[in-house]
């Protein structure tokens, strides 16, 4: 818990920085251990409740670890209407994982995002902070392999 | 003017923003400027953020513009750099294949200036985007930024200030269109101190990113019109709001506001005028209520981000208590205009009620996706088939959705609607923060309604009971019909909770999470009698009531969708007629999205 510490350090104890704080405990473990949040609550003096209530509140923040490539499917109305749908079906399909679930190695989580502000590229995915844009199903595929998350021989290259 | 004009030296602007950065743009930047520099000419190359364009012309790939010539090629290679260097920075040659292709006119045209995508624009708020670079004040000043501060400060009064932004008839751009010199003023007009000025920049609509634009490609602009309202309404501290999501719109902000403060435009007795100004930035959490002024307040205190009532104004009782005046992006980006130019240039621009411009994204099924700004009051016609250059593919024009989640959708018959507040507000739907959503015969209605109740089912708070159930048992409802279990009574029902929902909840979430149904309902009941009748969906999205079959006059037998069928669901020999298997077929799509020969097609019938 020592990035907890120095996450904590950074900031004043005033409530108004505990999103900001409990935004960068997320970002450095891809999820809020409890341990963090027992730090968060003496370092602020504030209810562990509260901190829960944060955490299931705000999308940002999650209390389930997540995997090393999260896979954000962006679902706002441009990508939805040019298929991500089919895109997250794909996913599910290869990684058998549904949206907020990671998948057992622990590799890959799956969210759907509402709109990543980059709709004239619908339908689009990232993987940590890689877009990718105009995704197809055979896309997928091949993005996934990159990342050794696909290993069926019987899916064919294409294209 | 265009201050490049008069310098001799060329300057190569490539687009690096999001979009484009997806496309490999910063490779293009950095070979741009290697082969530049490696040849030692006196050119000057600088890389300018852009999100999803201004130009729509994103999805094509980077951009690259050479000014002063304003040469402007688009779907730009890596491999396309040396030959750009050559021929057309040193010696103002074309090169042709790299020229954007209107289809309005039918050819390519040299500058996207001569399209009209271009023509039926202008520009206010997204003045500078794509032509500056975001990273570099001097630029922003170059073309007479913080000049609008310079003479707030010296020559202008704070209520001299304000009745300029109330004479100029600026109505909030963050959707309700709430006269936002009118708020100025009734914050000017408390006396209790600290006040706020805040900046909503979460942007949590889907389809829409005018916001993130600005913020990525114009962060000054921004930092100026908040500076220009603190210094109105008397306050000493501000704050913006941003989408987590948005890691460049923080860098880039951030960075601006170092910069300001290191020229002295940001705090401590700015220009020497007394006045003191500070500005902080706080990351959204991912929340889509947020964007509801109250419960970003909220947020931004370090609370969840619930919305309360607004008996009391947060002009009155914002951040903390204290007064607060809380503008949206593209507002905040308008105000250094209004200043420089007056509220008489600014107020004979626009309709009506609904004075200046407008940005919309401009999205979905529609050729030339991208940021526009028009004034208000052109017509949706010209907006998809002029600007947007039409329907995408072969499609054909089925509905246009403005305002988000909360707005609605607008069928053929009503494009001739000249846009603004007021006249959306009248046909159901909402500017919202401006997303235009184009859809087309693929698109079906019902589930359209569905995935906005999904959305706003997801988003709502939870806090007040119309919202947090009404939404969810609508969403069953449409649930159901999308699968082949609706009911003939399941319309009217709709519309008894829509009316409920609206009227009883407590925030602009829920007040208005209806109208994507009740519009759909009004302009499209055809489909949703379809739908519950025959249970059948004419537009084959609905996986239950759909059916994927060949064409067996249109198969060559090529084979190419057994490849693509992830489930083995397709069967036949090459070189004869290929099937699918109804009780396999997951219904991806891939055979139709494979198929050379449009052999594939849809069914939108037959449930059992």
């Amino acid at each position: 818990m020592f990035y907890t510490k120095t996450i904590l350090n950074k900031y004043p104890k005033e409530q108004r920085y505990l999103l900001a704080v409990l935004q960068d405990i997320q970002k450095k473990y891809n999820y809020l251990p409890r341990g963090a949040l027992i730090m968060v609550q003496e370092y602020f003096d504030v209810p562990l409740s509260k901190l829960y209530s944060m955490a299931t509140f705000y999308k940002a923040l999650s209390l389930k670890p997540k995997g090393k490539y999260i896979i954000r499917v962006c679902d706002g109305t441009a990508c939805h209407i040019r298929g991500s749908a089919l895109i997250i079906d794909e996913i599910h399909r290869l990684l058998n994982i549904l949206p907020g679930d990671t998948t057992e190695d622990g590799n890959f989580s799956l969210e759907t995002v509402n709109c990543l502000g980059s709709c004239a590229l619908a339908p689009v995915m990232v993987i940590n902070d890689k877009y990718y844009g105009n995704v197809t199903p055979a896309l997928v595929r091949r993005i996934l392999k990159e990342y050794g998350g696909v290993n069926c021989e019987h899916i064919q290259e294409k294209g | 003017m265009n201050i490049f004009k008069r310098k001799v030296k060329k300057t190569v602007l490539v687009c690096c923003g999001t979009g484009c950065l997806a496309n490999n743009s910063f490779e293009i930047y950095k070979g741009l400027k290697k082969k530049i520099e490696d040849l030692a000419v006196n050119v000057k190359v600088r890389p300018v953020v852009k999100a999803t364009g201004c130009n729509g012309l994103c999805e094509k790939g980077p951009i690259v513009t050479i000014l002063p010539d304003d040469v402007f090629y688009c779907g730009v290679k890596v491999t396309d750099v040396d030959e750009i260097v050559e021929n057309t920075v040193l010696n103002n040659k074309v090169i042709e294949r790299l020229l954007y292709f209107d289809s309005a006119k039918g050819k390519k045209v040299r500058s996207h200036k001569q399209s009209e995508f271009y023509r039926k624009q202008l520009k206010i708020a997204l003045r500078n985007i794509g032509q500056i670079d975001p990273g570099n004040i001097d630029d922003y000043i170059e073309r007479g930024g913080y000049s609008a501060l310079r003479k707030v400060l010296f020559k202008m009064s704070p209520k001299g200030v304000i009745s300029e932004v109330e004479r100029s008839g600026l109505r909030g751009r963050g959707g309700a269109g709430f006269p936002a010199g009118l708020k100025w003023r009734q914050c000017a007009e408390m006396d209790n101190f600290p006040k706020y000025v805040v900046c909503n920049g979460d942007e949590g609509d889907p389809g829409a990113f005018m916001d993130r634009s600005i913020m990525e490609g114009d962060p000054h602009s921004i930092l100026e019109g908040i500076l220009i309202g603190a210094y109105a309404v008397g306050s000493e501290k501000g704050f913006i709001y941003i989408r987590d999501e948005y890691s460049l719109a923080i860098k880039n902000m951030t960075k601006a506001i170092e910069k300001a403060a290191e020229r002295g435009f940001l705090g401590q007795n700015i220009m020497g005028k007394g006045f003191s100004f500070d500005i902080e930035i706080v990351r959204g959490g991912g929340a889509f209520v947020c964007g509801e002024s109250t419960a970003l307040m909220a947020s931004i205190e370090g609370r969840v981000g619930e919305p309360r009532i607004k008996y009391i104004h947060s002009t009155e009782k914002g951040l903390w208590g204290q007064p607060t005046v809380l503008n949206n992006v593209e507002t905040w980006a308008n105000i250094p205009v209004i200043i420089n130019k007056g509220a008489g240039w600014f107020s004979r621009i626009g309709s009506k009620g609904s004075r200046g411009t407008k940005v919309f994204s401009l999205v979905g099924k529609v050729r030339n996706t991208g940021l526009i700004e028009v004034p208000m009051g052109i017509t949706l016609r010209e907006i998809i088939f002029d600007i947007g250059g039409g329907i995408i593919g072969s499609g054909k024009f089925k509905a246009v959705q403005t305002g988000g989640p909360s707005g609605g959708c607008i069928p053929e018959s009503l494009l001739g609607l000249g846009v603004d507040f007021d006249s959306l507000n009248e046909v159901g739907a909402m500017m919202g923060s401006g997303g235009m959503i184009v859809m087309d015969e693929n698109t079906c209605m019902v589930e359209v309604a569905r995935y906005y109740l999904k959305f706003l089912s997801e988003e709502s708070c939870g806090k007040c009971i119309p919202c947090r159930e009404g939404i969810k048992r609508m969403l069953e409802i449409l649930e159901d019909m999308c699968t082949g279990k609706g009911r003939e009574e399941d319309i009217e029902l709709l519309l008894e909770i829509s009316e409920t929902v609206k009227e009883a909840s407590l925030c602009g979430l829920g007040k208005t999470a209806p109208n994507p149904v009740i519009t759909t309902i009004k302009y499209f009941r055809d489909e949703y009698l379809a739908h519950i009748k025959d249970r059948r969906c004419p537009a084959g999205i609905c996986r239950e009531l759909t059916v994927y079959y060949i064409d067996r006059d249109v198969c060559r037998g090529c084979g190419l969708c057994r490849k693509g069928c992830p489930t083995e669901a397709i069967s036949g020999e090459i070189g004869s007629r290929f099937t699918i298997d109804t009780s396999k077929c997951i219904k991806c799509g891939s055979c139709k999205e494979i198929c050379r020969l449009n052999a594939v097609k849809v069914l939108g019938g037959a449930a059992e």
